[in-house]
């Protein structure tokens, strides 16, 4: 595996030499009698960012849930650095390592950022805090001057900013976030999505991120996936998909 | 559970009141007589018709329509006032506490350890006073019921309406342990206990899944299955009849009898034996459970668990996503709440000496969910001033009669307006930096923020 130094920017090939990460092998998953994901495979490789992008109700978040065994998938697999995941519980696929920020944020309105970051260790590390905690303030130097405040009463950017810090400080290897431009500003999604590159720069962490901001996400992430009706479309790099004309014309408005 | 709420968090406004929080006198005229017309359908019904049985024996129908309009006119004047006078507070969002919150923060800090010292002296200011030491009992008890079902509503937000279960289970558990075997009141109690937190369990196990109205639904069966079984399994139970006789606890071994001779209690100590050296102590028995009761939950507070059971009543897709285990989590908290109510079922049992299904109705329930409610959910201090108000406050009534529960119903609708989240609405972050600060629940929502 190479230093995660040199894929900084969009575009960089995926170091193909390691063995994924994260491997989805023909994976469906319905909710009662509706057809959620039809067969869907996917790779990440460490130190990787991946996109995932798609319509309202394609099935994105969907797969960011079925990773993490809720609904439980009907087909397929879902290995994990080797290991066989698929139907296991939340909390015990968590603890293998993978973290969650889930869609709509969803901080703890009553606890202070403080508790909620706290929590985010809690239930699967045993190690101090602290140094995570002084990691996730220079990520987002925002919360440390928010410690003591409500989740419910910061902005917006502010609680996704907490959902992803609260998401790191379990230290994962893998870091799945859904739609964290969902509902900001544009210069808000710009600080955010540069502390995710950052993190993934400087520490290696490898990234799924889910979003209908393709453009955004595409210049993030070195590959990219398109789920049309819970059916992968269409795969390559960013640079690729970007180029693309029917990705311009259906998700990236034309321009 | 919540009042309703406009997104900006404040309360939402009752009809003739904006926005801005300036009253419109027509509006506010308008919405009391849309209030009394309501009134007036519902009391021309109730109050205004009545079916009696005439000198002849027939059914005849007497009308009270004086009745129904001095109703509607209180109705109305109600609403008005109400309307007026919540217009004229501006709703200003901040993170200070509010005025109030702030106040009674404060005192909460002098009067929380005030109460302790009450608490304890409390046989000896009242002088062995039977009544007041036999209402502290009581209050105590409903203390106690309060902090153990806060930590399923008020820490894990598990709505509970079946509580009384768990009490009715402590209680019966022991008494047959009793009764039939012989148990001392000392090794009832933990077993009380244990059981109650296995039915705890076992109600927690099916509902794993609800939330909310859901999920009182079912706990509000449970505790009405509880109870029917209790009433019907006539040959373990005894049925309507209950279970008498169920031995008066002793002072560690040493009975409390009048004859003060050797063995008993006032014999070893030397003391005038006096019926109120029993009293006394189940005072300080129950004082002591309800002090344990706090202190556990204090302690689990800033434990993982605890956390784990606010993230919870918080967020539950969030602590999911963080690797909390949401069944264990659930489990615990329906167990440790059975238990406390198990321990409180076990000293009802045998203060009372005779229990029977009646004790364990869904009024029981309500009355202690209106506690941790009208307490501040999550507030300790709050639970055991409500559990103060309400039931000292229901004694203290007694004389009104059939009024009581007019006034009882007043007072918990005037708290609620005044105080939409509870007594002491606010939650002390378990995890502080420096100062302590809290926040006026009125400007956190319910649910994501």
């Amino acid at each position: 595996m190479s230093a995660p130094g040199d894929r900084r920017g969009a575009g960089h090939a995926a170091p193909q030499a390691a063995a994924p990460l994260l491997e989805v092998d023909g994976l469906s998953a319905a909710y009662g009698a509706v057809q959620a994901l039809t067969e869907v495979s996917l790779q990440v490789m460490p130190g990787e960012i991946v996109t995932l992008i798609g319509a309202n109700g394609a099935g994105k978040s969907t797969l960011l849930m079925t990773l993490c065994g809720e609904p439980k998938p009907r087909a397929g697999r879902v290995v994990l650095a080797g290991e066989d995941i698929t139907g296991a519980p939340t909390h015990a696929i968590m603890r293998r390592g993978v973290a969650q920020s889930p869609e709509g944020r969803r901080v703890f309105p009553r606890m202070t950022v403080r508790e909620n970051l706290l929590m985010g260790a809690e239930a699967l590390t045993r190690e101090d805090p602290t140094p995570q905690l002084e990691r996730v303030f220079a990520l987002f130097p925002r919360l440390k001057e928010r410690l003591a405040q409500r989740g419910g009463t910061l902005s917006g950017g502010e609680q996704q900013m907490l959902a992803i810090g609260r998401a790191l400080m379990s230290k994962p290897r893998l870091l799945l976030l859904d739609e964290p431009s969902l509902g900001l500003a544009p210069l808000v999604v710009k600080q955010i999505f540069e502390a995710i590159r950052a993190l993934n720069a400087e520490t290696g962490l490898t990234v799924l991120l889910v979003e209908q901001n393709a453009f955004q996400a595409l210049r993030l992430a070195h590959r990219g996936y398109v789920l049309v009706n819970g059916r992968i479309t269409m795969a390559g790099t960013s640079q690729d998909l970007l180029a693309r004309p029917e990705i311009r014309a259906a998700y990236l408005g034309g321009h | 559970m919540s009042p309703i709420r406009s997104p900006e968090g404040t309360p939402a406004s009752p009809g003739g009141v904006n926005r801005t929080g300036k009253a419109s006198p027509a509006a506010a005229v308008k919405d009391a007589a849309l209030a009394a017309l309501v009134a007036f359908g519902l009391f021309a019904m109730m109050v205004g018709l009545r079916t009696e049985i005439g000198p002849e024996g027939a059914l005849v129908l007497r009308q009270r329509w004086g009745d129904v309009a001095i109703l509607c006119l209180l109705v109305f004047l109600g609403r008005l006032v109400l309307s007026l006078w919540l217009g004229r507070r501006r709703i200003a969002a901040s993170t200070a506490p509010g005025r109030w919150t702030a106040r009674l923060q404060q005192a909460g800090r002098l009067f929380a350890p005030a109460m302790l010292a009450v608490a304890l002296t409390l046989p000896a200011i009242t002088q062995g006073d039977r009544y007041l030491l036999d209402l502290g009992i009581l209050v105590l008890t409903y203390v106690m019921l309060g902090w153990g079902l806060n930590i399923v509503v008020g820490l894990a937000g598990l709505l509970d309406l079946g509580y009384v279960a768990f009490y009715g289970i402590g209680a019966y558990a022991y008494a047959l342990l009793a009764t039939e075997f012989g148990f001392s009141f000392w090794l009832g109690l933990p077993v009380a206990g244990i059981l109650a937190a296995f039915w705890g369990v076992l109600l927690g196990f099916p509902v794993l899944r609800l939330r909310g109205d859901y999920l009182a639904i079912v706990t509000l069966a449970f505790g009405e299955i509880i109870r029917v079984v209790l009433l019907n399994w006539v040959s373990l139970t005894g049925g309507p009849d209950g279970i008498s006789g169920i031995p008066r606890p002793s002072f560690f071994g040493l009975p409390f009898t009048m004859s003060g001779g050797e063995g008993s209690f006032a014999g070893t100590f030397g003391l005038e034996p006096s019926p109120s050296h029993r009293v006394i102590f189940l005072y300080y028995l129950i004082l002591g459970l309800a002090l344990l009761t706090n202190w556990v939950t204090i302690r689990l507070r800033r434990q993982p668990l605890g956390r784990a059971w606010e993230a919870l009543r918080e967020d539950e897709i969030a602590c999911r996503a963080l690797g909390i285990n949401v069944t264990i989590t659930k489990l615990s908290a329906f167990a440790i709440g059975a238990m406390f109510g198990g321990f409180a079922g076990a000293f009802f049992a045998t203060r009372q000496a005779f229990i029977s299904p009646e004790s364990f109705t869904f009024i029981e329930s309500a009355i202690i969910l209106a506690i941790v409610v009208l307490g501040g959910l999550g507030s300790q201090v709050g639970v055991a001033i409500a559990a103060l108000v309400m039931i000292g406050g229901f004694e203290i009534f007694r004389d009104l009669g059939e009024y009581r529960m007019l006034v009882f119903g007043g007072a918990m609708v005037v708290i609620m307006v005044l105080r939409p989240r509870g007594l002491v609405g606010t939650r002390t972050p378990s995890i502080a930096l420096g100062q302590k600060r809290a926040i006026s629940g009125e400007l956190v929502g319910e649910g994501h923020g």
